[in-house]
């Protein structure tokens, strides 16, 4: 009988507050995401701030380390280890700059140029540099692929890949050149034949730091002074903002 | 207690094996007399006296990084394979001598051997670089035997291009400066000199005491075909 008289007093009073305030809910949302729908892009094309960008990864390769010692300096540095702190210089100053750095070695280890490759391409990164130091020679040498440009495809060999990718490179080596130039530093242009490079699938160029030499070819600056590869590392941090800034560009 | 037969089989034992080693290093020893005796006593070809004739060196610099074409007079032998070493010996001599413009020790006795073969063989990595060589594969002559089964380059057509392999010494590349330039400049100053002198030469190899090497000095890669299209000076250009 009571049970009754409840089921009475419930028909009697209508649907239960919860129901109600869930309509009331679904009511609210639906219509405001018809005036979002009607009116967002609007409100986007007149005030909204810069879309934020896409990730501008930089692969900084520090040739040699671990067992390949590389070459040997005059002062007696072995070049996998003037590579490391080129490497890190330019890190520090590429990050700060906003970029997002790969580094295919932080410490003194033995990484194989196939790993290298490996490394840059898996990244999609939008330059990469193979960094080398040397005493012959002076100023910069910037040297890219001497693959024929060929056009991309979904499967390329491994040890020419590079081919689909040598315009940009060609490109990225004269933005590098530009910005060394303006630094006051003689910079050498070639192509040549390096393992890891001919395997990336990104604008790649191999930096060689030789020394800075006067007009009687005599040494002012070896490739391992901090202030020399300072130097070099500002002007290919500009360069890299120059490349990135042309490349956002529509 | 050792039985006493036993000991004295053990003392004839002991001494046969003395013996024995004792012969077998006396005809060791025999048997590399006889060899050397023969080498001494083999014909030797009397070295050919070549006249002089000039020949183009395409000489590195490593102060600006570039390829200079220079002209020396030196005695080539008719041979092309011949003809090659001699070329690269004497641009190898001129990087050892003192004050070189792109200073690699060795000279002239680090390459070993150059051989020419027909250039049918055209890797995918040879194909894909720079245009310049373009042979078609499939109409390149196959290359004939000889008696002795080697190949003969020279028995093929005139215009048939030509893989050279360049043998070097092991010293050779252990002494070599390591950098990306200066192996880059050794291999294309090399590679030049060969098409200079012998134009049909279009791709050279590389070998380190008759195998494969990684890199020249660490850097410029040893395992692919080069083009001597890529080492062509221009003027006194890059290459």
């Amino acid at each position: 009988m009571v049970a009754l008289d409840d089921a009475r007093r419930t028909l009697e009073s209508g649907p239960p507050r919860k129901m109600v305030l869930m309509k009331r809910l679904f009511v609210w949302v639906f219509a405001s995401a018809i005036v979002a729908t009607l009116f967002c892009p609007l409100t986007v094309a007149q005030s909204a701030p810069p879309a934020p960008q896409a990730r501008y990864i930089v692969v900084l390769d520090a040739a040699h380390g671990g067992d390949d010692q590389g070459g040997q300096l005059a002062s007696g540095q072995a070049e996998k280890t003037a590579t490391l702190v080129l490497s890190v210089k330019l890190r520090s100053l590429l990050s700060a700059r906003g970029f997002q750095v790969v580094t295919t070695r932080e410490s003194d280890a033995t990484v194989t140029s196939d790993r290298r490759a490996e490394i840059a391409n898996r990244t999609q990164a939008r330059a990469c540099l193979s960094l080398h130091v040397s005493d012959s020679g002076s100023g910069v040498h910037l040297f890219a692929s001497s693959l024929a440009p060929a056009s991309s495809a979904r499967f390329v060999p491994w040890k020419t890949a590079q081919a689909a990718w040598i315009t940009r490179s060609l490109a990225l080596t004269g933005a590098l050149n530009s910005s060394l130039q303006q630094a006051g530093i003689p910079v050498t242009l070639a192509r040549t034949t390096l393992p890891g490079i001919d395997s990336m699938t990104c604008p790649a160029v191999a930096i060689e730091l030789a020394p800075e030499r006067d007009a009687s070819h005599t040494v002012q600056s070896a490739p391992d002074d901090p202030a020399y590869q300072s130097r070099v590392a500002e002007a290919l941090a500009a360069a890299l903002l120059v490349w990135r800034t042309e490349a956002q560009q529509p | 207690m050792i039985p006493r037969h036993q000991v004295v089989l053990f003392s004839v034992l002991l001494v046969a094996s003395l013996v024995m080693g004792v012969v077998l290093w006396q005809l060791r020893e025999r048997a590399h007399q006889r060899m050397v005796a023969g080498q001494d006593s083999a014909h030797t070809q009397a070295p050919e006296v070549a006249p002089a004739e000039p020949a183009t060196l395409v000489v590195a610099n490593d102060s600006d990084g570039s390829l200079l074409t220079q002209t020396h007079s030196l005695p080539l032998p008719s041979d092309p394979g011949a003809r090659g070493r001699a070329v690269l010996g004497k641009l190898l001599d001129l990087y050892a001598a003192s004050g070189a413009a792109h200073p690699v020790p060795g000279g002239a006795s680090s390459v070993t051997q150059v051989f020419l073969l027909p250039a049918e063989n055209l890797s995918a990595t040879a194909s894909s670089r720079k245009p310049g060589l373009g042979s078609d594969p499939a109409a390149t002559p196959k290359a004939q035997e000889d008696s002795n089964g080697t190949q003969d380059a020279s028995a093929a057509e005139p215009t048939t291009p030509q893989l050279a392999v360049v043998n070097l010494t092991g010293a050779f590349v252990a002494s070599h400066p390591s950098g990306l330039e200066a192996e880059t400049l050794t291999i294309l100053s090399l590679c030049g000199t060969l098409h200079a002198n012998l134009p049909r030469v279009t791709q050279v190899r590389f070998l380190v005491d008759g195998v494969q090497r990684p890199t020249l000095a660490g850097h410029a890669d040893l395992t692919r075909t080069y083009l001597t299209s890529d080492a062509i000076p221009a003027d006194g250009g890059r290459p």
